[in-house]
């Protein structure tokens, strides 16, 4: 190689390396890029809070997608609630059921089917959206419809049964039905990741205290793996509260608050009304749209960070990088 | 457990407990004792049998004295019941009261499995079978143009799709890939802590939001009510950036340090060294990582109906004028059903065909490469 000789300056100060051009340029670039990715996420917080602020200062008598009397934080809040109670409910399901997959493929399964099984659901998460919610509203709820029927007229003195039973059955149950089936494979793949790293001796030391496979699991892989399961479901969690198809296309909306899961009238959520309104959307109800937008933007920074503050602490102690 | 009453069951395997049953068959014989005191190996299975038997039975009746048709669902559901309550009693009068949980665990993760495949298997027949109605040559030779009720196709979308996506491949590939060496090649302290960071929270941003800001930003020039392919190519990038990032940058921590060292010691420079060393031989591995990125933007429709519109004609240009894609033609078809509302689904399923065999497809050969060129680490 012909590069030129290290420049020897003062002995006693280390030789500084050698910057040359082709350096400076790739290591400028990819500065550049990380740099530019900072900057995205805060054009991204800083654009929508510039198209906000109107929907916030004007008068809200000038704004017609509001009925009389309403403001911003009135229109907002059955929205705030619908897209927080239908990614709960979404959740209550998905996560008992994801343990239990990610448990079957990790310990239970036969080794040589377990990765087949785990490319099984992760196809799961290859299916977009939208075909979710064609398959939520022409398939699922007309399924569930004669079972929400049933529920109301024998257990309706439950109030989250509370009787009418919707005719259609769009409601805010099948939709978080549609919701945890989308974040299963999400769930499913980290929980699975962090139960196989259980340290395998703990495993085996359980076995040979006479342990059944049920109490090995109850006392090695769960405590090892629960803050991954925390966070894998916090994952979850941001991923339910953004979906925007499946529950445009599935559920059929008032701006009600409720927390009925059988009957017609059920909350709508941020992301299904901005898609809803959006395309018909004029003038100064474009920027409430994108208020709202601003709004969900926050919750799930906020859930996002959360999950992985939680990851990331968890990865210094367990070798898991 | 000591005070439970099937105790003495358990230890049975040892075969010494004093006053147990003998549950040997008769006398002379040598009981086997690994074997006594457990359920055999095809106990699950018979329990299994008798219960799907018995729900068939109960929903046969149903059916006969009600006339309806025969409830599949209803029988299944009934069937992992009666399974979960059999074996739990069976394995808590023959092998004790820890067993008995331990099966009853092993018959509830693997119906975990199996209702998870209930809606991956139900919807797959679903699409199969209602988009074949209208997967044919039409859909894939004619747009939307000056048609009302049945006939024409989805070209547009598929054209505006591979646009789109493409533009957002473009300028989200090189950022992503130059970010994935930076943090693994030059990225020490803060700024790289806080890069790392930012796209694992940039993975969360929900796709509507992405579509927001790309139409904030475009209607700041092109003032309100602006609708453009490369507003969604914009939207589809920033979605799609966190996931080139984090695929590469894995791959890239993957190449062996001393394939690095070895290029140091003879003198190459760090740059090339990264361009003819590092790169070639993650190369595998980031292609791979890209083709998962293009599959899960490809399928988003949130953004693109916020930032290119739907359309019925054919575009071209992603620089002017709204532009119409897969996903946003299957929820655009399901939303405003015509007169011909038939047709109308026909070919929203058909198009939901068509995109998820497209995503699948990625995925596939996404794999296969990833299989036939990774470097054979790990487990």
């Amino acid at each position: 190689m012909s590069s030129p000789p290290v420049a020897r300056t003062e002995s006693a100060q280390p030789p500084r390396p050698v910057q040359r051009l082709g350096d400076r340029i790739f290591s400028t670039s990819t500065l550049t890029a990380g740099a530019l990715i900072l900057a995205t996420l805060a054009a991204v917080a800083a654009f929508l809070i510039l198209q906000s602020t109107p929907a916030l200062t004007e008068n809200p008598e000038d704004i017609s997608i509001f009925t009389s009397g309403e403001t911003f934080w009135t229109y907002v809040g059955p929205l705030i609630f619908g897209t927080l109670w239908s990614a709960a409910l979404a959740l209550l399901m998905a996560v008992p059921l994801a343990i239990g997959i990610a448990l079957f493929i990790s310990h239970y399964a036969p080794r040589k089917l377990a990765q087949g099984l785990g490319y099984v659901i992760d196809l799961l998460a290859a299916v977009p959206s939208v075909v979710f919610g064609l398959w939520g509203a022409n398939t699922l709820a007309p399924l569930v419809q004669p079972f929400y029927l049933w529920l109301t007229e024998n257990l309706g003195w439950i109030p989250l049964f509370a009787p009418p039973a919707s005719g259609t059955g769009r409601t805010i149950l099948t939709a978080a039905v549609v919701l945890a089936v989308m974040i299963l494979p999400i769930i499913t793949a980290l929980c699975r990741e962090v139960f196989l790293q259980t340290p395998v001796l703990h495993e085996e030391a359980a076995l040979a205290l006479g342990a059944t496979r049920w109490e090995m699991i109850r006392m090695t892989v769960l405590p090892f793996g629960r803050a991954g399961i925390v966070s894998a479901s916090m994952l979850g969690l941001g991923r339910a509260l953004g979906e925007t198809m499946a529950v445009a296309m599935v559920l059929s909306s008032s701006g009600v608050i409720s927390f009925a899961l059988l009957t017609s009238s059920n909350p709508s959520t941020i992301a299904a009304n901005i898609a809803l309104s959006f395309p018909e959307a004029y003038g100064l109800n474009v920027n409430v749209l994108i208020a709202t937008g601003l709004m969900l933007f926050a919750i799930t920074l906020v859930v996002n960070a959360i999950a992985r503050y939680v990851i990331n602490r968890r990865k210094e102690f367990s070798g898991a990088n | 457990m000591a005070q439970t009453t099937t105790a003495p069951l358990q230890r049975s395997g040892s075969g010494v407990g004093p006053g147990r049953p003998n549950p040997a068959p008769g006398p002379g014989a040598m009981p086997n004792v690994y074997a006594s005191g457990r359920l055999g190996k095809s106990v699950p299975w018979i329990v299994l049998g008798v219960s799907l038997l018995v729900s068939a039975a109960i929903f046969g009746l149903a059916q006969a004295a009600s006339g309806g048709d025969f409830n599949v669902v209803g029988t299944i559901v009934l069937t992992g019941l009666l399974n979960g309550i059999g074996i739990y009693l069976t394995a808590l009068l023959v092998e004790g009261a820890r067993q008995a949980k331990d099966r009853l665990v092993t018959t509830l993760v693997t119906s975990a499995f199996i209702v998870a495949l209930a809606p991956l298997v139900s919807l797959f027949i679903t699409v199969l079978s209602r988009g074949t109605a209208r997967f044919d040559i039409q859909l894939f030779t004619y747009s939307m143009r000056n048609i009302v009720g049945e006939g024409g196709g989805v070209l547009h979308a598929i054209v505006g799709t591979l646009i789109m996506t493409g533009i957002a491949t473009i300028i989200s590939v090189p950022i992503g890939l130059l970010t994935s060496i930076y943090l693994v090649e030059y990225g020490r302290g803060a700024l790289a802590r806080a890069i790392t960071f930012f796209v694992d929270v940039m993975t969360g941003i929900p796709s509507i939001v992405a579509g927001l800001f790309a139409y904030a930003l475009f209607a700041i020039f092109f003032g309100p009510g602006i609708r453009l392919g490369v507003a969604g190519a914009v939207a589809l990038s920033v979605l799609m950036i966190p996931g080139v990032v984090r695929s590469s940058e894995e791959m890239l921590r993957l190449v062996p340090n001393e394939l690095r060292e070895a290029a140091f010691a003879l003198g190459v420079p760090k740059w090339l060294t990264i361009l003819k060393v590092v790169l070639p031989t993650s190369i595998a591995g980031i292609t791979t990582g890209v083709m998962l990125a293009i599959a899960r933007v490809i399928g988003e429709t949130a953004p693109l109906l916020v930032a290119a519109g739907f359309t019925s004609n054919m575009n071209y240009s992603p620089l002017e004028g709204r532009m119409q894609s897969l996903p946003v033609f299957v929820y655009s078809s399901y939303v405003s059903q015509g007169t011909d509302a038939q047709a109308y689904l026909d070919r929203a399923w058909a198009a939901a065909l068509t995109l998820i065999l497209i995503v699948m497809a990625l995925n596939l050969i996404a794999r296969l490469v990833a299989r036939a060129f990774s470097p054979k680490l790990g487990r």
